[in-house]
């Protein structure tokens, strides 16, 4: 009886082992699915917008299908991710960790791209773009830098770049007894603009500009950047290899978002600003509404208007325009813009490296990467789409084009992404009114300081 | 003896391990990645290294992080302990005694803010407080300007929030605490000439004391850890205003990519659940 007893025991005990491993063991099986058709599947990620997104439009518009005919041995499985611009990259960085999740082509922000190849989480494609023609000469040579990493190493493909600028409503300027087309001089052209909208056009929003930390990155390129670089200081010293976190510059630029949000009451309720949500409210809500009168934003966001896009307006070049953001008191070159994008590349961890190249070269070559940028409203990274029917003929992309001449990219850095989330909770404590100016340049040091060490930053 | 207790003990095994796996080897992995520089990218999380303290220092530093344990403070009292655990007793003393039909009503009022999941509760506040939302257009009726809520008192928004979420769980625990105290008590204490207020205060609450502090160990643990809610209502802000060290956390490890230091800001967070668990077992042990 007692030995039965034993028995039993260890036969639950065995059986609840077993049931255990299994329950544990079952999650791993899903890997290499297509296998079975004797094709190799390549995943390719990259973030939606939703069920309107472009690129995925694109994407099933029959260029997989093309590829899939003429590479019978490979299969492409498109997997957006519906996410932010903050939580796609966490996303994506936790599906490389692993060669079970990892996809085989991923999309990556250049602001992000020397950070996760630093990481590890990337592959070096500098073997392939060796034996590939079009690289040498058909990309656009100053945008190699934002896929390379920190070691010199080629990190990814080019795939979309972009120029910024003010995008204003026409009507409404012109109601207001402003000029158009708008091309304002300075900042304060650009303040005053907004001063007398707010005067002349009441129930009219004078001035969008990102400035809610749960925009993202969006935060530090179109707002803060774009005015920065517009003063004689920069973000990071190229030659100290330091980050400038307090200069004259810094502070005029935390000065004119304190000037617009909070003294002159120029910008746009805090609800929509703070909203993750601001630009697409801004570019599909307000501006068609007329509640908009300009806003600085990137210049594929005039394609919101178009007769695909998601708020079409009609006769859109008419009502609409795109200006030059200007310099700070209008010194040379007279405009900036911040200029940066989106890149194609392989995951350390995929598991089929060669099939994903051969997608990327089909994905890249002249009239797919230019196909794609028109339907996104995007600048493309190839210097030879001007040769494309209807490239240069888009509306607003020969004034997007020309910006390039005095675009700044982003620090190369791996540590931008540190930097950047402390300037975007800066920025919106600013507007929102909660740290003056002085006292922002303060605390962007100190964060900065404590997150890297104080030999990475310098003061000017 | 000793045979049946090995049979016990293979009998815990399954167990034993299940615990072992899901639940005690990821907390010994938190505290010791709250030591290490572990980051989600950049060469961080290529070369992973023991730091010692100096997540704990920076911490300790941070401006930001003692904002936000702060906020944790404000948020914890008013919507736990003085929300939920004071109304609730309030909503369970009306409804003591009343008629099953009113007690049903007011309790199906209550309970559907407890039974609708925390995002969804996030996105109808956020339909209430909006610019144009529920609470703006009420105002509007008795000719009061709107107000944008979420952006002048978004303390206060979360905290009504979370109250209203959570409220009819002490609810629920005091209705069947006050069920149970024997009716000829308070009867005696009337004929005696108490007054309601004395009976309350030197009958009724001595009795359910046990329930008060378990209640208030459950919310104040419960509240430590919402994040949901806060998350979606104000994203932590405006600026900091409604930086809860849930949220900070989240920031630190998945905005700012440093998951060592999120690790340890997890840690943090623990060490206050305990400590206020072990404060109010405690106290029960003493008063009850």
């Amino acid at each position: 009886m007692k030995i039965n007893k034993f028995k039993v025991s260890m036969t639950a005990a065995m059986a609840s082992l077993l049931l255990l491993t299994t329950a544990c063991s079952s999650g791993n099986s899903n890997s290499g699915s297509g296998a079975a058709e004797g094709k190799q599947e390549v995943t390719i990620t990259f973030r939606s917008s939703g069920s309107e997104d472009t690129l995925t439009k694109y994407f099933e518009s029959g260029l997989i299908e093309k590829f899939e005919t003429d590479n019978p041995d490979i299969k492409i499985k498109i997997a957006p991710v519906l996410a932010s611009e903050g939580d796609y990259t966490s996303k994506i960085v936790l599906q490389m960790k692993s060669p079970d999740t990892a996809p085989d082509i991923v999309a990556e922000d250049t602001s992000i791209i020397k950070s996760d190849a630093a990481a590890g989480y990337l592959e070096p494609l500098d073997t392939q773009v060796a034996g590939w023609s079009d690289w040498k000469d058909k990309f656009i040579e100053n945008l190699k830098a934002g896929v390379t990493g920190e070691d010199g190493k080629i990190y990814g493909i080019p795939a979309t770049s972009d120029t910024r600028g003010i995008w204003y409503n026409k009507e409404l300027l012109a109601q207001a007894g402003l000029p158009v087309p708008f091309k304002p001089a300075s900042w304060d052209e650009v303040l005053e603009a907004a001063r007398t909208i707010k005067d002349k056009l009441p129930g009219v929003t004078p001035l969008n500009m990102i400035v809610g930390k749960s925009s993202g990155e969006g935060v530090t390129m179109q707002t803060l950047e774009m005015l920065l670089y517009g003063t004689n200081d920069t973000l990071y010293n190229d030659e100290t290899k330091k980050w400038v976190v307090s200069s004259p510059g810094l502070l005029d630029s935390f000065k004119f978002i304190d000037q617009l949000f909070n003294v002159d009451k120029t910008g746009p309720t805090m609800q929509v600003a703070l909203n993750g949500q601001a630009g697409s409210i801004a570019f599909q809500q307000l501006f068609p509404q007329g509640k908009l009168a300009m806003a600085v934003d990137g210049s594929w966001a005039g394609s919101t208007w178009f007769e695909n896009g998601a708020a079409p307006i009609e006769n859109v070049a008419d009502k609409m325009g795109f200006a030059p953001f200007p310099t700070q008191n209008g010194q040379e070159p007279g405009a900036i813009t911040m200029s940066g994008g989106w890149a194609w590349s392989i995951p350390a961890q995929s598991q089929n490296k060669e099939a994903a190249w051969k997608f990327m070269e089909f994905l890249m070559n002249q009239e797919n990467a230019t196909g794609r940028v028109m339907a996104e409203g995007n600048l493309s990274p190839r210097n030879d789409s001007v040769d494309v029917a209807g490239y240069t003929d888009r509306t607003y992309t020969a004034e997007a084009q020309a910006l390039l001449e005095v675009a700044k990219f982003r620090p190369a850095n791996d540590e931008y992404a540190t930097v950047s989330a402390q300037i975007q909770s800066i920025v919106e404590s600013i507007a929102s009114g909660k740290l003056t100016p002085e006292d922002a340049v303060k605390q962007l040091k100190d964060n900065v300081v404590r997150a890297l060490g104080e030999d990475k930053v310098e003061v000017k | 003896m000793k045979r049946k207790s090995r049979g016990a003990f293979l009998f815990l095994t399954p167990s034993v391990l299940l615990l072992l796996i899901f639940f005690i080897v990821p907390i010994i992995l938190t505290i010791c990645f709250a030591f290490t520089n572990m980051a989600l990218t950049g060469s961080a999380a290529r070369n992973l290294q023991f730091i010692g303290f100096q997540n704990f220092t920076n911490m300790f530093q941070d401006p930001d992080f003692r904002i936000s344990v702060w906020r944790t403070l404000v948020f914890l009292i008013f919507s736990a302990v003085i929300g939920q655990v004071v109304l609730g007793f309030i909503l369970a003393l009306l409804m003591k005694e009343k008629n099953v039909t009113f007690r049903r009503i007011i309790g199906i009022i209550v309970i559907a803010g407890w039974v609708t999941p925390e995002i969804v509760v996030a996105f109808c506040m956020v339909a209430f407080f909006s610019d144009n939302g529920s609470l703006n257009q009420i105002i509007g009726w008795f000719g009061i300007s709107p107000v944008s809520w979420l952006f002048s008192f978004p303390m206060v928004s979360v905290i009504i929030a979370n109250i209203w979420h959570g409220t009819a769980f002490s609810m629920m625990v005091y209705q069947s605490a006050l069920d149970e105290i024997p009716k000829d008590i308070e009867e005696a204490a009337t004929i005696d000439g108490a007054s309601n207020f004395k009976i309350l205060s030197y009958i009724t609450i001595p009795m359910v004391k046990g329930s008060i502090v378990t209640n208030m160990m459950l919310v104040t643990l419960q509240t430590l850890g919402v994040f949901t809610l806060i998350y979606t209502m104000t994203g932590g802000g405006p600026g900091t205003a409604t930086q809860t060290l849930p949220v900070f956390m989240y920031n630190q490890a998945f905005v700012n990519y440093q998951f060592g230091y999120g690790t340890a800001i997890s840690l943090v967070l623990l060490v206050i659940g305990i400590v206020a668990s072990l404060f109010y077992m405690k106290s029960m042990k003493v008063k009850v």
